[in-house]
């Protein structure tokens, strides 16, 4: 589904991205983590096209997101994303942030989409919260309803980048949730995340990137009960008597 | 002091009047323009298009180097020229005014655009949204919510400055005073009143300014 090809990207001088090699089957769960700027946001960024790349090739779902004049807006109207910091539209309400770009990107109709926003927010808990604004809400309400935009879009893959790390902790659990049950019915999903308990349970395989690249790469046990590099080492180690 | 009579003003009142409504009309006017103008400079030189951004800049701080008063003498004579008819002083002065404000909008539009979050533009284009869709429905509604102070701040400099357009022959509301003041000899009441006039607008307008960022803040 996701097809991630020996990818290096540069800002400037500086080489955030090297040589990258994974791919994500269709349902599959891979939790990326890594300390702080070794690329992770930036490497799911690349998936749908919010950040280019200088060498490499993306596919997602047989499409190439690095060809030149790639239609990405279409690709991208097919990944959905959520942020660390939620990025709900302040100035609309819930269920105006729902219905967004199922109108004007899908084509769908007002009554369509709110109803598709409805199931969505029902999904999620938010029912009674529809007309209200995202100032008048929990960070992670906030970030529960982010995720109902998303699904809003019926995309094939989802991309989330550290969504509970903005989260004050009796929070964190509600979205996590969500998450979890959102993998359990098999959507296909690449989780930028330190909760290495959403990661036992849920993901097939774990990522661990260090400096730009891609140094682990296995099936979630094997990640936690030998680790082979110092640094996956290291990290976890720190991680998980935090 | 007791040669003071404020009757003249009483008197004059509708010819006064029509030239406070050609002073507003003008503003209004002015401002709309100002800002759809200077909203697509500020497009143009956050566009990232290296020509584009360079011609709006340009633009911007040439019109911000010269005195407003020249921008409307230029196309009081200019218009004329490059049409091959005449327009009338309003009309030109209101192609002066917008040319001119659009310089400044533009400056305070591209700030409230960067003071929206970038995120904010990953999460419209992560949904599919094009270029223009997220400056429509995401960007630009925040921006001019960030700005409306400014922008209001802007307008009452603008009210001011409408006092220029005498240079072209229009009779607005200071303009208005003036002849009446000459014409019937009461120059200190007459500039008193206009005073008073400009000073309780201005005021409005600044307090309104006040209560819309109080509101913002909470
Ligand atoms: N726009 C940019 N210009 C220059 N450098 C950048 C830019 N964005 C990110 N970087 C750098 O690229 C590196 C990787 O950033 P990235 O955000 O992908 O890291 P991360 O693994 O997500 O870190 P974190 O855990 O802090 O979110 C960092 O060193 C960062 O400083
Ligand atoms: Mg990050």
């Amino acid at each position: 589904m996701i097809d991630i090809h020996n990818i290096s990207k540069w800002y400037g001088e500086f080489r955030v991205l090297t040589d990258c090699t994974t791919k994500v089957s269709k349902g599959e769960v891979v939790v990326v983590c890594g300390p702080s700027g070794s690329g992770k946001s930036t490497l799911i960024k690349c998936v749908n096209g919010l950040e280019p790349i200088q060498q490499g090739q993306i596919h997602v779902d047989g499409a190439e997101v690095t060809a030149k004049g790639a239609d990405l807006t279409a690709l991208r109207s097919r990944i959905g994303m959520v942020f660390q910091h939620f990025e709900l539209y302040p100035h609309m309400s819930v269920l105006e942030n729902l219905c967004l770009a199922q109108e004007k990107v899908l084509k769908r109709s007002r009554t369509e989409a709110e109803e598709r926003a409805r199931a969505l927010l029902a999904r999620v808990g938010m029912s009674e919260h529809s007309t209200k604004y995202p100032s008048q809400l929990s960070g992670g309400q906030q970030q529960r309803i982010a995720i109902a935009r998303s699904l809003a879009m019926d995309p094939i893959a989802m991309l989330f980048d550290e969504p509970t790390s903005a989260l004050d902790p009796e929070m964190i659990k509600e979205v996590l949730d969500v998450m979890v049950e959102l993998a359990q019915e098999g959507m296909t999903m690449m989780v930028v995340t330190h909760e290495m308990g959403f990661a036992r349970k849920v993901a097939d395989r774990v990522i661990f990137m260090d400096v730009g690249a891609i140094v682990e790469d296995r099936p979630t046990a094997d990640f936690f009960d030998n680790p082979e590099s110092e640094r996956a080492k290291d990290f976890l180690s720190k991680i998980l008597n935090h | 002091m007791a040669d003071f009579d404020f009757n003249v003003v009483w008197s004059s009142l509708p010819f006064l009047w029509e030239g406070l409504q050609l002073s507003l009309w003008l503003t209004f006017l002015s401002i709309i323009g100002g800002i759809v103008l200077g909203t697509l400079l500020a497009l143009a030189r956050l566009s990232g298009i290296a020509p584009l951004a360079l011609l709006a800049a340009t633009y911007v701080n040439l019109l911000r180097s010269v005195p407003l008063i020249l921008v409307i003498f230029w196309f009081f004579f200019l218009v004329p020229l490059v049409i091959g008819r005449p327009i009338g002083s309003f009309y030109s002065a209101l192609i002066a005014f917008v040319m001119f404000e659009a310089a400044y909008y533009s400056e305070i539009m591209r700030a409230g655009i960067q003071s929206v979050r970038k995120g904010q533009v990953h999460a419209g284009q992560s949904t599919g949204l094009g270029y223009w869709q997220i400056q429509r429905y995401i960007v630009l509604p925040q921006a001019f919510r960030n700005m409306i102070p400014i922008l209001v701040t802007q307008g009452i400099i603008l009210f001011q400055d409408t006092s220029l357009v005498f240079v072209v022959s229009l009779r607005d509301f200071m303009t208005a005073s003036s002849i009446v003041a000459r014409t019937e000899g009461r120059l200190v009441e007459m500039y008193l009143f206009a005073a008073v006039v400009y000073f309780i607008i201005c005021f409005s307008g600044s307090m309104l300014v006040r209560s819309l960022k109080n509101r913002m803040a909470t």
